[in-house]
């Protein structure tokens, strides 16, 4: 379970989260959304202690994220940044074992090598996974970094616009990845998503979040709603039953 | 199983470190041979500090054109020499007992390259910020430098211009010793720490999201960096571009930014090339020109190449 208890985070003059408090149980798939620099990133980095926490509280499994040695929480929780540097002359198969390194410490025995394997079959990386990632795409790129949080093989996965760059074939499939993860694995999955559309399929619970604010709370299909996405978005949609799902029509 | 390139790489260094031995050998044969030992071991080590400080330091700042000695640590020590033949005069900076001088000018760039990397340890630091703080205190102290050689007298100016070009010829074995400690101490910690450095490679982010402890692993290396530095700069002087030439050449032969792979063909290839440059210096061409301006000369043209070729640093 993840406890996040008023946090609030100020940078410079300006105010990114106020006063959060969100518990995220065990296991599902949960998505944040909100407009650009409603603080979803920030909650993420905080929940990953990427960022210290300046006010409030965050515990991950009963540890909390401040106090806990780095090296526990990397068994406990993985997270994957939106667009993070990556070290050139670097395979793509020596990046998904980097996954590994929490548990391992950099020896790597026969269990890690079926694992690497695994996430590189998982992500369709076979093909590539000799290649250097400064000759890859941005879209395959993403995909083994996706990798490497996966072979990482924490209970809980925190995904920061993880669908950037991908087509969307492999859209679609992360986020089947990402439901597969929670239901068969008993994962805790949570994902900043811009695509509305896809959380509306995938995710068991929708965030919604604007100024540092949580503003809605609850299962698809009471978020989804057109009053509540012209309150986050700031414009009004149309939202349409699809096979039992929400479709948001937001482009038009 | 070690690498095959690797393997080359140590067989070529064993053979260019029994030519230096042994080539030209003559009159008394255990005194050369003593005198030689003692140089071939300084090199060595020398060779070792820079190589490993420089891929630790690029690590760290993810940049592959940097070197630590480009933060203006040659001109501290420039001036540290200056400041001494001022207030001692060259009588004194001579008499000086040098085991006192190494331990001050290594503490001295310690301290200084602690402060410089500080900003380092906040997450976000600006690689630009510490550039140019580095530039600036270059040029701070390479002007104090310029000052002191004004007001003192020409004949002292001579003795201490000795010191600032790198000296690869001089043989120091009162210091050689200390050096090989703070190197090997300092070459085995890195070394253990090689799968470490690999993850620390990733960025703040990443690194931290694998477990590591970001701010306490960095204060550590980069204090390894400035020992290495230190004691690199008070046996030989300044060099500033030998670390970039020989890990960028070194990155070429293994192809790798593994440092597992790096660490070793660095070392190796620093020590080929101190080795080699320094024999064929001295017995092609007769010692015409001097090693640290030659190595500084080449290393500043794959510096100048790197930043063409290079759109990504």
């Amino acid at each position: 379970m993840i406890e996040i208890k008023n946090v609030s985070l100020r940078l410079g003059d300006t105010q990114i989260l106020q006063d959060v408090s969100l518990t995220m149980p065990k296991g599902g798939v949960t998505a944040l959304v909100g407009p650009n620099g409603a603080g979803k990133s920030s909650l993420l980095s905080l929940i990953a202690r990427l960022r210290p926490l300046q006010s409030g509280s965050i515990s991950v499994d009963g540890l909390p994220v401040d106090t806990t040695p780095s090296r526990q929480l990397a068994k406990t929780l993985a997270i994957l940044r939106q667009d993070p540097a990556v070290a050139s002359r670097l395979k793509v198969r020596e990046l998904v074992g980097f996954g590994r390194f929490p548990h391992q410490r950099g020896r790597i025995d026969a269990n890690d090598l079926l694992l690497i394997e695994a996430a590189l079959q998982q992500f369709g990386l076979m093909e590539l996974a000799d290649r250097f990632l400064d000759n890859l795409s941005g879209g395959q790129r993403q995909r083994a970094m996706v990798a490497m949080a996966f072979c990482q093989g924490t209970d809980y996965m925190l995904l920061d616009e993880p669908l950037n760059n991908l087509d969307m074939l492999f859209a679609r499939q992360l986020m089947r990845d990402l439901r597969a993860a929670a239901d068969n694995d008993r994962r805790t999955v949570i994902v900043v998503l811009h695509d509305i559309n896809h959380a509306a399929v995938y995710a068991d619970r929708i965030v919604a979040m604007k100024a540092g604010r949580i503003v809605a709370d609850g299962a698809p299909a009471e978020v989804l709603q057109p009053d509540v996405l012209a309150q986050v978005f700031g414009y009004d949609m149309n939202v349409i039953d699809v096979g039992g799902a929400p479709l948001v029509l937001h482009h038009r | 199983m070690p690498d095959k390139r690797l393997l080359i790489l140590a067989a070529l260094a064993a053979v260019v470190a029994v030519a230096f031995m042994t080539v030209g050998l003559r009159g008394n044969i255990a005194f050369a041979l003593e005198l030689r030992a003692v140089r071939l071991v300084t090199l060595i080590q020398v060779g070792v500090a820079i190589a490993i400080s420089t891929v630790v330091f690029q690590t760290v700042t993810a940049n592959r054109v940097l070197t630590p000695q480009i933060m203006g640590l040659d001109a501290l020590y420039l001036f540290g020499q200056m400041a001494l033949v001022l207030t001692l005069g060259s009588v004194g900076y001579v008499a000086l007992d040098p085991r006192l001088k190494f331990a001050g000018e290594a503490g001295l760039m310690m301290a200084m390259a602690l402060v410089l990397f500080l900003p380092m340890l906040r997450r976000r630091f600006d690689i630009g910020l510490l550039l140019l703080t580095g530039v600036v205190l270059g040029v701070l102290f390479r002007s104090l430098a310029m000052l002191i050689a004004r007001l003192i007298d020409p004949n002292e100016f001579a003795v201490v211009q000795g010191s600032s070009f790198a000296d690869f010829n001089t043989v120091r074995p009162d210091l050689v010793v200390i050096g090989l400690a703070v190197t090997t101490v300092a070459a085995v910690i890195i070394w253990r720490l090689r799968h470490l450095l690999d993850i620390v490679a990733l960025g703040a982010d990443s690194a931290t999201g694998l477990g590591v402890d970001w701010t306490k692993a960095l204060a550590g290396l980069l204090l390894l960096v400035a020992a290495l530095v230190a004691v690199s700069t008070a046996l030989v002087g300044p060099v500033t571009f030998f670390g970039l030439l020989v890990v960028a050449l070194a990155e070429r032969i293994v192809d790798s930014r593994r440092h597992r792979l790096l660490l070793p063909a660095a070392m190796l290839t620093a020590v080929i090339v101190l080795l080699g440059g320094q024999m064929v210096l001295q017995h092609v061409l007769g010692g015409a020109a001097t090693l640290g301006v030659v190595i500084e000369f080449v290393g500043g043209l794959v510096f100048l190449a790197m930043l063409i070729t290079t759109s990504k640093l």
